[in-house]
């Protein structure tokens, strides 16, 4: 059985790196043909672009500035994003209030945001705000079908048995609400990534990742633009990797 | 104080289930409640738990005592070991010890640290019978408490109740007359014999 698991996995990381080999052989097949570093950069090209602004310390001080933002405005929606479940499932007044002000926030473009709260807030901080609308409404409507979904079998157990509120919560609500929390919180931590450096191309605040990414589609350094994405796509796996972990160490 | 039930009716879809139905309970002795499938048992002690409301009658002598109960389908926690499970519903930290030495009284081994969801059945419905002794409730409700035990367990597990039960309220619902005559007591027969449709 576990000789067969072994197998299996061996076998999944050998298609996956099938899959990675194929798709930049395409990448760069599609370089060589177009001809041109302006309209498409080869894979070969951004990774010495990458490399070369991996050794300068610019480049970690933009990291610095941009990462951590992301996270806390991905930390607090999800901390916010429970609180606001929470308190939707238990109290029906409170649902009908937080229930069409997320709605409004996951139909509104994470732009009109940025736009508007530009008016408000430091550009600096732009992406904080922008990770948080577009994570809390994720973690929100998952955490609330999760606690909505928890087994009246068990909730009839706690209430014959009078089991405290904490016993309830610790044993019942938690497990009930953590796979859909795991789930909402890896879709969100990409989601935060997105909006946060979009934020930042539109708020240009210095030393950011968004802000290089905005020089280099102004001076058409494509090879610069394609290195910071695949930079961005980088990190983002990586905490996502971090999470998944976080998440199975807790379960 | 006995747990009386006054003229009790209660109807599902237009039918009824329970139907002007006087029982008195006694304190601190076991009942059995018998019946053919269908007959309201279920129902019964579920308005006695206060799960579900009667549309008519009252049920006295419950108000401020606590419950345990070993519900007709499983309720355990699926993550928990068994030990854990059955601390989950002490007032006081039990140690595992005083878990383990019950767990062998009633023939169950072999379940270490594993999740609630690894047992099997009749492991699972041993767990669930420790737990509501060992929570110390004012009435323990028993529903089909030795479902899926093999002969062996099953007797162990009605010597078990009788010994921990003794002086304690304890309601035991079963279709199986030996169970009941084992277990001693008061026995209620239960019979929809001549209920009428709404």
């Amino acid at each position: 059985m576990a000789e067969h698991s072994v197998k299996k996995t061996v076998r999944k990381r050998i298609y996956t790196a099938i899959s990675a080999v194929f798709w930049l052989l395409i990448w760069e097949i599609a370089a060589r043909t177009i001809g041109s570093d302006i309209l498409l950069v080869s894979p070969v090209k951004v990774l010495l672009i990458i490399a070369e602004l991996v050794s300068e310390a610019d480049f970690w001080r933009t990291l610095v500035f941009s990462v951590p933002r992301v996270i806390l405005g991905f930390g607090a929606a999800v901390a916010a994003g429970i609180a606001f479940a929470v308190l939707s499932y238990i109290n029906d007044l409170l649902n009908e209030l937080i229930s069409p002000l997320m709605t409004v926030i996951r139909a509104t473009p994470v732009t009109s945001f940025i736009i508007l709260a530009l008016v408000w807030i430091s550009s600096r901080n732009m992406s904080v705000l922008a990770s948080f609308l577009m994570v809390v409404p994720v973690v929100y409507s998952n955490v609330y079908e999760g606690l909505r979904n928890t087994g009246n079998k068990l909730l009839e157990f706690a209430h014959v048995f009078g089991l405290s509120r904490y016993k309830k919560i610790r044993a019942i609500y938690i497990p009930a609400a953590m796979p859909y929390l795991a789930s909402a919180a890896g879709a969100g931590l990409g989601l935060a990534f997105k909006a946060g450096i979009a934020a930042e191309v539109i708020g240009i605040p210095a030393g950011s990742i968004g802000g290089k990414l905005y020089e280099a589609k102004l001076y058409l350094m494509t090879g610069e633009l394609l290195a910071w994405t695949v930079i961005i796509i980088i990190i983002s796996m990586v905490f996502e990797k971090g999470m998944k972990l976080l998440m199975k160490r807790y379960k | 104080m006995d747990i009386r039930l006054n003229n009790i009716s209660k109807s599902y879809n237009g039918s009824y289930v329970l139907k002007d139905l006087d029982i008195t309970i006694p304190d601190g002795a076991i009942t059995c409640i018998m019946g053919p499938s269908g007959a309201g048992k279920t129902t019964l002690i579920n308005i006695i738990m206060g799960l579900i409301a009667p549309d008519s009658g009252t049920v006295t002598g419950t108000a401020g005592r606590s419950f345990a109960a070993v519900f007709q389908e499983d309720r355990l926690i699926e993550h928990y070991d068994a030990v854990k499970n059955v601390q989950l519903v002490c007032h006081k930290k039990l140690s595992q010890e005083i878990v383990r030495e019950h767990f062998n009284q009633v023939g169950l081994t072999d379940y270490d640290d594993k999740p609630a969801s690894a047992l099997s059945g009749g492991m699972r419905r041993r767990v669930e019978l420790v737990r509501a002794i060992l929570a110390d409730r004012d009435i323990i409700i028993l529903d089909e408490p030795f479902k899926g035990l093999d002969e062996d367990m099953k007797l162990k597990a009605i010597s078990y109740v009788k010994e921990h039960a003794s002086g304690r309220t304890v309601i035991v619902i079963t279709h199986n007359k030996d169970e009941a005559d084992a277990l001693g007591g008061f026995i209620v027969i239960l019979n929809n014999i001549g209920y009428n449709k709404l």
